[in-house]
C-alpha cells in the first residue's frame, strides 16, 4: 500500500473494488461474527437453522395437503414442498438480514473506513451457511423416501447462484435506502410474509400459470417475481422429469441481474452519505 | 521529500434539519416536504447549512507527531473523519501517502458476546489487518493487553478497564504509516495511558506519522512535537511547535469563555423574550471556566424582553454530549413550576448543588416558553467543560464509562 490515496468529493469511486479486495478478510470475519453470535445463549443453538425451515416446510406441506394441491409424477409431497422451502427460506432470511445490516452495524459505519458493501454481502454469506445446514433436511427426507435425484441436479449450483444474486441485489438496494428512510424496517417483514404466500411453495407455479381463471397479465406479473423461476428451477433439478416454464427461468435471470445492477448502483450512490445520516 | 499528508482547502458542509424531534428521516416526511414544495415553491426553511470545516489546508511530513487542538465544534473530529475516509469532504482535496489507520473509538466493532480472543481477530480485521497479520501478532497483542487469563471469556464480562486495554492493544499493533487517534486515551487508568503513549511514540520513532486529538494538554505535549489549532472550522494557528500551539489555544479559550448569545442569529421562536448571555458560576457567584463534578454550579442565563410582558415563563437548559446525545434537561417547569412573571431584563439562575456530570465537554441548548409559546431557542448556545470531582464525597472519581445522572436543582428569578 505504498500508493497515495486522494480524497476528493466525487472521487469516492476510485479504488473502490481494490479496497474491497484489500478488506477481503472482513467478509469472513463479519460473517464469522454473525454465525458465532447468532446462537450464543440459546439452548439448542445451531439446531435453529434446521428447526425454522423444517417447521415452515411442515406447515406449507400441510396447507398443500388440505387444499389438495396437485403434485406431478407421484413425488412425495414433503419432498416437493421441501425443495421450495429451502430456497425460499434462504431468500427471505438473506433479504431481511442484509436489508437491516447497515443500520445494525451503524457503530462501525461512523467510526472506521471500509467499503460499506462488505456489510450486507457478509450477512448474505451467513445465510448461505444456514442454507447449507438446512440442506440436510432435504437429504434426510430423500433418504426416508428412498428418492434418487435426477441427473439435472448438476444444474443446482446455477440456480443457487441465481438466488444468491437476487437476494444480494435486493438486499443491497433496501439496505442503502434503510439507512436514510427507516420505513423499510416495516416494509421488509411485509415483503417477506407476502412473498411466502405468493411464491410457489405449497403449490406449483404451473397451478398459477395454467389456471384458466387468471388473466395473462397477472401471470406475467407473477413470473416477474424472480424467486418463482428459481423455485421452479430447484424442483426441476431435483425431480427431473417435470414440466418447467423456461420463460419464468429466463425472466428470473434477467430480473436477477437487473436487481443486482440496480442494487449496486443505488448503494454506491447513497454510500457516501451513510456516515452523515445514519 | 513529499509530505505524507497534504490537505488542500478542505471544507465539509452539514445540513441541519430543525425538526429536532425526529431521530431519523422517514419517507413520509420527504414525501410531504416534496409535496409542500410543489404547492409552495421556495427553499424549505427547516434546513440550514453549517460548515464544520472551511478551507482547511496543511501539510504534514513523515515522522511528525501532530496534535490537533481546538474547542468543541472546532471541527477536529470532522477533520479526522474526513482524513479517515469515513465522511467525504464537500470541497477540497487530500492526498495521503501511505497506509492509514484511524482510531476514533476504542474497540470499534467489539462484540460483547464474543470472547477476547475472537474480538482480537474481529477488531483487527475491521481496522484493516489481514488474518495472517493478526495471527502473527496475536501473542504480542495479548501480552500488551494484560488480559491473558480472560482470553476465552466473553468481553461483556470484562471490566471496563480490561475492555479498553484489550481494544487498545489491538489498535496499537497496527502498523500504518499514518495513525489517526481521537481522544481514545481519555479512558483507561493512568498507568495504561502512559503505556499507550509510549507505544504510540515507538510507532512514530520508526518514521511514522501520528495525528492526535485530545483535550488532555499534558499528554499532547508529551506525545506530539507539533500542533495546530482549529477554531470554528478554520485553521486558527498553522502547524507550529507543540508548546506554541498549546499556549495559543489556552489564550483563545480564555477569550471565548464568555459566550455572546445576544449576537446569535441562528435562533428560533417568537422573540418576545430572548437570552443574551450565559455564564457558569460557582457557589460564591463568581464566574468559572470549568465546572467540577459534585460541586455547586450555577447556570446564569441573562435575558431581555422585547416590549413583551412575559408570563408563565418556562426555561430549560438541555445538556448534550458532543455526539449530540441528550444527557439531561434542567427545566424550572419540572423542578418547581413556571415563573409567573419576569422583569423587563435580568437573569435566571439555575443552581445545581451537586453537579452530576462527569468530566468532558458538553453543549447547551437554551429554550424559553411563555404561556406555552416558544420565544427563544438557541441550539449549542454554549459549551461547558467539566472536570472530575468527588461527587459522592467518597474520594472516588466515577469512570467516564459509568456516566449516570442524579440531579437536585433549585431555581430562582431576579
Amino acid at each position: 500500500m505504498d500508493k497515495s490515496i486522494v480524497i476528493e468529493p466525487g472521487n469516492e469511486a476510485a479504488n473502490y473494488w481494490k479496497d474491497i479486495w484489500h478488506f477481503r478478510s472482513l467478509f469472513y470475519f463479519l460473517a464469522w461474527r454473525d454465525v458465532l453470535v447468532r446462537y450464543k445463549q440459546t439452548t439448542i443453538g445451531i439446531a435453529w437453522s434446521i428447526v425454522r425451515p423444517l417447521l415452515t416446510m411442515l406447515v406449507m406441506a400441510g396447507i398443500g395437503w388440505i387444499f389438495n394441491a396437485p403434485i406431478p409424477n407421484g413425488i412425495p409431497r414433503l419432498l416437493w414442498v421441501c425443495a421450495a422451502t429451502l430456497p425460499w427460506q434462504f431468500f427471505s432470511s438473506a433479504f431481511s438480514e442484509s436489508s437491516g445490516s447497515l443500520v445494525a452495524n451503524a457503530n462501525l459505519l461512523t467510526k472506521v473506513y471500509f467499503p460499506r458493501m462488505i456489510v450486507p454481502i457478509s450477512s448474505v454469506i451467513v445465510c448461505v451457511f444456514d442454507f447449507l445446514i438446512s440442506v440436510s433436511i432435504m437429504l434426510v427426507a430423500m433418504w426416508y423416501y428412498q428418492y434418487m435425484p435426477a441427473l439435472q441436479i448438476v444444474w443446482l449450483p446455477f440456480f443457487m447462484v441465481l438466488l444468491f444474486i437476487i437476494a444480494l441485489g435486493s438486499g443491497l438496494f433496501i439496505a442503502a435506502l434503510n439507512v436514510k428512510y427507516r420505513d423499510f424496517r416495516y416494509v421488509i417483514p411485509f415483503i417477506v410474509q407476502f412473498g411466502l404466500y405468493v411464491s410457489p411453495i405449497s403449490f406449483s407455479s404451473t397451478d398459477v400459470l395454467q389456471h384458466a381463471g387468471i388473466p395473462s397479465y397477472i401471470k406475467l406479473l407473477y413470473m416477474l417475481n424472480p424467486v418463482v423461476g428459481v423455485i421452479d428451477g430447484f424442483r426441476w433439478c431435483i425431480f427431473g422429469n417435470i414440466s418447467i416454464q423456461w420463460t419464468s427461468v429466463i425472466i428470473s435471470v434477467i430480473c436477477a441481474f437487473g436487481i443486482l445492477m440496480l442494487g449496486i448502483f443505488n448503494f454506491r450512490r447513497m454510500e457516501k452519505s451513510f456516515a452523515d445520516v445514519i | 521529500m513529499q509530505p505524507v499528508i497534504e490537505v488542500e482547502n478542505i471544507s465539509k458542509q452539514y445540513l441541519i434539519r430543525h425538526e429536532k424531534g425526529l431521530p431519523y428521516q422517514a419517507l413520509r416526511d420527504v414525501l410531504v416536504r416534496n409535496a409542500k414544495q410543489i404547492l409552495k415553491p421556495g427553499k424549505p426553511k427547516t434546513i440550514e447549512s453549517f460548515w464544520a470545516l472551511s478551507d482547511v489546508s496543511f501539510q504534514i511530513n513523515s515522522g511528525d507527531r501532530v496534535g490537533i487542538i481546538g474547542r468543541n465544534g472546532a471541527g477536529k473530529s470532522t477533520l479526522l473523519k474526513v482524513l479517515s475516509r469515513i465522511v467525504t469532504p464537500t470541497k477540497g482535496r487530500i492526498t495521503l501517502r501511505g497506509r492509514i489507520a484511524s482510531l476514533l473509538e476504542v474497540g470499534t466493532g467489539f462484540h460483547p458476546e464474543l470472547t477476547g480472543r475472537e474480538n482480537i481477530f474481529l477488531n483487527g480485521a475491521i481496522l484493516g489487518m489481514h488474518k495472517a497479520e493478526i495471527k502473527s501478532k496475536f501473542d504480542e497483542i495479548v501480552a500488551f493487553s494484560e488480559v491473558e487469563k480472560f482470553l476465552d471469556t466473553p468481553v461483556k464480562r470484562y471490566s471496563s478497564g480490561m475492555y479498553v486495554r484489550l481494544a487498545f492493544a489491538v489498535a496499537a499493533h497496527l502498523e500504518p504509516e499514518i495513525l489517526i487517534v481521537d481522544e481514545v486515551l481519555a479512558v483507561g487508568d493512568a498507568e495504561f495511558q502512559k503505556k499507550c503513549i509510549g507505544k504510540m511514540k515507538d510507532v512514530s520513532g520508526s518514521g511514522r506519522t501520528i495525528l492526535f486529538v485530545s483535550h488532555n494538554l499534558p499528554s499532547l505535549s508529551s506525545l506530539c512535537n507539533k500542533g495546530m489549532v482549529l477554531h470554528k472550522g478554520t485553521v486558527n494557528l498553522p502547524l507550529s511547535p507543540i508548546q506554541d500551539a498549546i499556549s495559543h489555544y489556552t489564550k483563545i479559550t480564555q477569550h471565548l469563555a464568555q459566550s455572546v448569545i445576544s449576537q446569535r442569529t441562528d435562533r428560533q421562536g417568537e422573540g418576545g423574550i430572548r437570552f443574551t448571555a450565559f455564564n457558569l458560576l460557582n457557589a460564591q457567584m463568581q464566574p468559572i471556566d470549568i465546572a467540577v463534578c459534585g460541586q455547586t454550579v450555577i447556570f446564569k442565563l441573562d435575558y431581555c424582553c422585547n416590549k413583551f410582558e412575559a408570563k408563565q415563563i418556562a426555561a430549560a437548559i438541555g445538556i448534550y454530549g458532543l455526539d449530540g446525545q441528550l444527557f439531561t434537561v434542567f427545566a424550572n417547569e419540572y423542578a418547581q413550576g413556571n415563573f409567573a412573571t419576569a422583569p423587563n431584563s435580568g437573569s435566571m439562575y439555575c443552581t445545581i448543588e451537586k453537579f452530576p456530570l462527569t468530566s468532558g465537554k458538553y453543549a447547551l441548548n437554551l429554550i424559553v416558553y411563555c404561556n406555552g409559546i416558544m420565544h427563544d431557542w438557541v441550539q449549542q448556545a454554549a459549551m461547558i467543560e467539566v472536570d472530575d470531582g468527588d461527587f459522592y464525597g467518597t474520594g472516588k472519581t466515577v469512570a467516564s464509562t459509568h456516566r449516570s445522572i442524579l440531579v437536585a436543582q433549585k431555581w430562582k428569578m431576579e
